[in-house]
C-alpha cells in the first residue's frame, strides 16, 4: 500500500521531524508504531495521510507517486485514507450527525454537501455508523457536549461513514480514559480484520501494541530504530527505544495508572 | 434508546428541535422587517445605473483627481486641524471628568450589590438600599441619555445656545461620550475579579481605598484602553461637529463640498485619515506600555 | 527567607521611585501643557460654564426645548421618520454583510494561498500569482471602503442618487461592508486548524471544507460582529440624516435650523427610543446566541 523511500521532512529549513526513513506497508496489514514523543510520529502520520509533503525522498501510494497528486486527483486519493486524530479533530458547534457525514465529503459533489447541512441527506448511515460505535442516542446532539470517549467514537464513526481502505489512527486513545482505550482499540482492529483494511496506529501504550499487533515499528528521533514482527521484539529493543528521552509516554502511563489510589489516599474521607 | 434505532434502523424523524420556535419566529420577524424597511427606505437600485446618477459619479471621482495641493488651499487647513486635535483632546478630558464618578455610581458591585454591600445591606435600613438603587438608576438613565443623542444633536443645540466655534465642539464631545465612557467604565468595573476586593473588606478597608487598592489597579489597563479608543472617536467625529459650526476640519469639508470642489475633499478625507491613523498608533504604544508595566 | 524579603522591600522601594521618576514627570508635564494647549484652542471656559454667561444662556435654551410637541399630526410623522431611519440601518447593516461576505473569502490568507489547505498542492506560478493578486485587490478595496467615512460616502451618494434614505442606506452598507469585512476576516484566519486538517484529510474540497469547518465555527462571532455594528448604525443613520439622507436626522436639522425647539425634544425622544431598543434587542440576541 505504502512504499516510502528516503523520506525526509524539515520544518522551517531548520527542524527535521523524519529523517531518510525507509518504510514497506502491505495491503491489509496491522502495524503498530510505537516510540517516544517527538520521535516524528505525527508528522510521518500527516505525511502518509497527504496532509504534507516531505520535504525530500518518495512517497508511493498504492504505486502513485504522491508528488504527482493535485487538486481533484489529490482528494480522490486522500478518499481512500481514514484518519483518526489524537484531539478527534470535530468541528465542535455542528451536530454530530454532520461531523459524521463529513466522512462522505470526498464523495460528495459540494452542493450535495451544503444541502445536507440543512437537512442530512444519508442520515441512515450516520445512525448506522454511531450504532456501530455505541452511541446511536447522540444522532442529533452538539458535537462539543459530548464527552472526549465520545467525541473519538463519533470521531471512528466519521472513519467508518468515509469507508477508506486505509486507516491511520495517531494516538486514538491517549485523550480517552484507559478503560474505554482498550475497547477503542479493538474496534478498529475488529474494523480492518472484517473488511480487510491497512490500519497503522500509533501508540503510547507498549502493552495494547504487544497485545493486538503482529508488526512493531519503533520510531526514535525520525527513523526506524527497529522494525519486526511482535513475538521478535525485546526488552532491548524497547529499552534502546526509550533510552535517554524520559518519556512523556511512560510517564503518562504511570500517572494514569497511580491515579485512583493516588486520589484515595489523599482524600481519605470521600472513600469512607 | 439503543434498542429503539436498532429495531427501525431507517426510521429517521428529525427532532423538532432542529426548527425551534426561536427560529422560526426570529426568521418571520426578519423578514417582515426587511420588506418592511425596503418599502420604508425607497430603495431604488435602478438609481445608481441610470444616466444622471452614473454622470454625478462620474463626475465626482474624476473631481476628486489630482487632490489640491496648493498652498492656498492647504494654508488654509492649518488652523482646523490643530483645532481638531485641540477639540478631541478637550473634549474627551471633559467625558472623562463627566463620566468617571457618574461611572462609579452606575457600578452595581459598588452601589448596592456584592461583596462590598453584603453586611451593610444586612444591617442598613432598607430606605438607604432604596436611595441607593435609585441613585443607580438615576444615573444610569442619565448616561444612556446622553449617549443616545448623536454627539452632533448636542452640538448643534449648543451652537444655538453658546455660539459658532470650538467650545459648543468641545462641549457636546464632552457630554456624549461621557455617557459612553461612563457606561463603559462601569461594565469594566463590575467584571474585576472580586476576590482581591473582598481581602481588602477583611482588612477594614474604606469603600475608597478599596477602590483605590483593589478596583483601580485591576481595571486601569481597559479604562485606558477604552478611553484611547474613544479619543480616536473623537477625531472622526469632528467631520460632522463641524459641519454644524462647532469646529474643527469639518467645517471646511462642508465648504468644499457645497462649492463641489471634489479635489479639496479628497485632501481633505487624506488628511483626516492620516489623524486617525497617527491617533490609532499611538494609543496603541500607549496601551502597550501600560499593559507592560500592569504587568509587573 | 529574610533575604528574600528584604530583596522585595528593596524592589518595592524601587517601585516606589520608579512612580515618581523624571520620565514619568516629563510625560505628566508634556500631558499638561497639551491639556493647557488645548484649553485656551478651544476657548473653553470653565468660568462661562459654571455659572457665567453660556451656563444661563445653555440653560435658557434647555427651558425653550420644554414642552414637547406631542400633537397627534406631529407624533404620527415622527413615528414616521423613526422607522426610516430604522430601516436605514437595518438594511445598510444587511447590505454590510453582503459586501462583506463576497470579499472576505477573497482577503482571507488561508483560502487564497496559504497554510494547511495548499501543503500538498502543486504550485503552478501563474494561479498563485492570480490567487495572490485577487487577495491584495480584495483586501484593498476592503481598506478602502472602511477608510472613508460614513458622513463622506453619504455625502457622494447623495451627490449621486439625490436626497432620501436610499443613498443613506448605501452609505452605511459600504462603509460597514469594509469594517465587518476586516473583522470577519480575523475571525477567519483565527480559525481552529485541526478540525480543518480532518476534513482535508477526508478528501473534502476547498469549498466544502469552508462550509463543514470554518462557517459553523466563525458564525457565532460574525453574527454578534454584525449586531454590534448595527447599534452603531442607528445612530450613525440619525446622524446621515443631517447631509440629506432622510429620517429623523434630517428632521432635527429642520427642527432646529427653524427655531422649532418643541419638535426637537420630541425628535429628540424618538432617537432616545429607538437607539435603546435597537441596543436591547441586539444585547438580547447576541446572548441567545452564544
Amino acid at each position: 500500500m505504502y512504499v516510502l523511500n528516503q523520506i525526509c521532512k524539515i520544518f522551517d529549513s531548520r527542524t527535521v521531524a523524519v529523517r531518510e526513513l525507509d518504510l514497506k506497508i502491505g495491503r491489509g496489514e496491522r502495524v503498530a508504531l510505537i516510540g517516544p514523543s517527538g520521535a516524528g510520529k505525527t508528522t510521518l502520520f500527516r505525511m502518509l495521510n497527504l496532509t504534507i509533503p516531505p520535504t525530500s525522498g518518495t512517497l508511493l501510494f498504492d504505486g502513485l507517486d504522491s508528488r504527482h497528486f493535485s487538486g481533484r486527483r489529490l482528494r480522490e486519493v486522500r478518499r481512500r485514507i481514514g484518519t483518526i486524530y489524537q484531539q478527534h479533530n470535530l468541528v465542535p458547534r455542528l451536530q454530530v450527525v454532520h461531523n459524521v457525514l463529513s466522512g462522505k465529503l470526498g464523495s460528495w459533489p459540494t452542493w450535495r454537501a451544503v444541502q445536507s447541512l440543512i437537512r442530512p441527506t444519508e442520515a441512515d448511515l450516520a445512525l448506522e455508523a454511531l450504532r456501530h460505535v455505541g452511541i446511536a442516542d447522540k444522532l442529533y446532539e452538539r458535537t462539543e457536549t459530548l464527552s472526549g470517549g465520545q467525541q473519538q467514537r463519533v470521531a471512528i464513526a466519521r472513519l467508518l461513514a468515509q469507508d477508506p481502505e486505509v486507516i491511520l489512527a495517531d494516538e486514538p486513545v491517549s485523550s480517552v480514559d484507559p478503560a474505554l482505550a482498550a475497547g477503542i482499540v479493538k474496534l478498529l482492529i475488529d474494523l480492518s480484520e472484517t473488511h480487510c483494511k491497512t490500519l497503522l496506529m500509533n501508540l503510547h501504550s507498549v502493552d495494547l501494541a504487544f497485545a493486538h499487533f503482529p508488526r512493531l515499528i519503533g520510531l526514535k528521533d525520525g527513523t526506524i530504530s527497529f522494525d519486526l514482527p511482535a513475538a521478535a521484539v525485546t526488552d532491548e529493543h524497547l529499552a534502546a527505544l526509550y533510552v535517554g528521552s524520559q518519556t512523556e509516554a511512560v510517564e503518562e502511563e504511570i500517572f494514569s495508572r497511580a491515579e485512583p489510589s493516588f486520589v484515595r489516599s489523599c482524600q481519605p474521607h470521600l472513600t469512607r | 434508546m439503543q434498542n429503539r434505532h436498532s429495531s427501525a434502523p431507517v426510521s429517521l424523524t428529525l427532532p423538532a428541535r432542529r426548527h425551534s420556535n426561536f427560529q422560526i419566529v426570529w426568521s418571520v420577524l426578519f423578514i417582515l422587517t426587511f420588506l418592511g424597511s425596503y418599502r420604508l427606505a425607497q430603495v431604488k437600485p435602478l438609481l445608481l445605473l441610470e444616466p444622471e446618477g452614473r454622470r454625478n459619479i462620474w463626475r465626482f471621482v474624476t473631481g476628486m483627481f489630482p487632490p489640491d495641493l496648493s498652498w492656498d488651499f492647504v494654508s488654509l487647513l492649518g488652523r482646523p486641524i490643530i483645532e481638531t486635535i485641540q477639540l478631541s483632546l478637550m473634549g474627551t478630558f471633559m467625558a472623562v471628568v463627566i463620566g468617571f464618578p457618574l461611572g462609579l455610581l452606575a457600578t452595581r458591585s459598588l452601589t448596592f450589590t456584592g461583596i462590598l454591600n453584603e453586611r451593610e445591606m444586612v444591617d442598613s435600613r432598607r430606605s438607604v438600599f432604596l436611595l441607593r438603587k435609585g441613585t443607580y438608576l438615576l444615573v444610569r438613565a442619565i448616561l444612556s441619555l446622553f449617549r443616545t443623542i448623536p454627539e452632533f444633536v448636542w452640538a448643534f443645540m449648543f451652537v444655538r445656545a453658546v455660539g459658532l466655534g470650538p467650545f459648543p465642539g468641545v462641549l457636546a464631545i464632552g457630554i456624549s461620550y461621557a455617557g459612553m465612557l461612563g457606561k463603559v467604565y462601569s461594565e469594566i468595573l463590575e467584571h474585576v475579579n472580586p476576590g482581591p476586593l473582598e481581602s481588602l473588606q477583611a482588612t477594614g478597608a474604606s469603600r475608597l481605598t478599596i477602590l483605590l487598592y483593589g478596583l483601580l489597579p485591576q481595571a486601569l489597563p481597559n479604562l485606558v484602553s477604552y478611553t484611547l479608543y474613544r479619543w480616536e472617536c473623537a477625531i472622526r467625529a469632528s467631520t460632522i461637529l463641524g459641519f454644524v459650526g462647532a469646529g474643527g476640519i469639518g467645517q471646511q469639508l462642508e465648504i468644499s463640498m457645497r462649492m463641489f470642489n471634489f479635489n479639496q475633499v479628497l485632501t481633505l478625507v487624506a488628511i483626516l485619515f492620516v489623524m486617525v491613523a497617527g491617533v490609532d498608533v499611538l494609543s496603541a504604544k500607549v496601551r502597550r506600555t501600560i499593559l507592560s508595566r500592569s504587568s509587573v | 527567607m529574610a533575604e528574600r524579603s528584604t530583596q522585595m522591600v528593596a524592589q518595592a522601594r524601587s517601585r516606589g521611585r520608579n512612580r515618581l521618576s523624571a520620565h514619568n514627570l516629563i510625560i505628566l508635564a508634556g500631558l499638561l501643557i497639551l491639556m493647557a494647549w488645548s484649553y485656551v484652542g478651544t476657548e473653553f471656559s470653565l468660568r462661562q460654564l459654571l455659572g457665567g454667561e453660556s451656563a444661563v444662556q445653555i440653560l435658557t435654551y434647555i427651558r425653550k426645548l420644554f414642552p414637547p410637541d406631542l400633537s397627534t399630526e406631529f407624533l404620527l410623522k415622527t413615528g414616521y421618520w423613526t422607522l426610516e431611519t430604522f430601516a436605514m440601518s437595518f438594511l445598510g447593516t444587511i447590505l454590510a454583510v453582503l459586501i462583506a461576505c463576497c470579499l472576505v473569502f477573497l482577503s482571507s490568507r488561508n483560502l487564497m494561498f496559504t497554510g494547511l489547505l495548499f501543503e500538498m498542492e502543486q504550485s503552478r506560478p501563474w494561479i498563485r500569482a492570480l490567487r495572490t493578486t485577487l487577495y491584495l485587490t480584495a483586501k484593498a478595496a476592503l481598506n478602502l471602503l472602511r477608510t472613508i467615512p460614513h458622513l463622506v460616502w453619504a455625502l457622494i451618494l447623495v451627490f449621486a442618487v439625490g436626497l432620501g434614505p436610499f443613498p443613506g442606506m448605501l452609505a452605511l452598507g459600504i462603509h460597514t461592508g469594509g469594517v465587518l469585512g476586516r473583522l470577519f476576516g480575523e475571525v477567519m484566519e483565527n480559525v481552529e486548524t485541526q478540525p480543518i486538517e480532518a476534513l482535508q484529510a477526508t478528501g473534502a474540497s476547498r469549498l466544502q471544507i469552508l462550509f463543514y469547518g470554518i462557517l459553523p465555527q466563525v458564525l457565532p462571532e460574525c453574527v454578534a460582529y454584525t449586531l454590534y455594528r448595527w447599534e452603531v448604525n442607528i445612530r450613525e443613520a440619525v446622524i446621515l440624516g443631517y447631509v440629506g439622507a432622510g429620517g429623523l436626522g434630517q428632521q432635527i436639522q429642520i427642527a432646529i435650523s427653524l427655531f422649532l425647539e418643541h419638535r426637537l425634544l420630541t425628535l429628540i425622544l424618538a432617537i432616545y427610543l429607538i437607539v435603546t431598543a435597537v441596543d436591547a434587542l441586539s444585547a438580547h440576541l447576541r446572548r441567545r446566541l452564544t
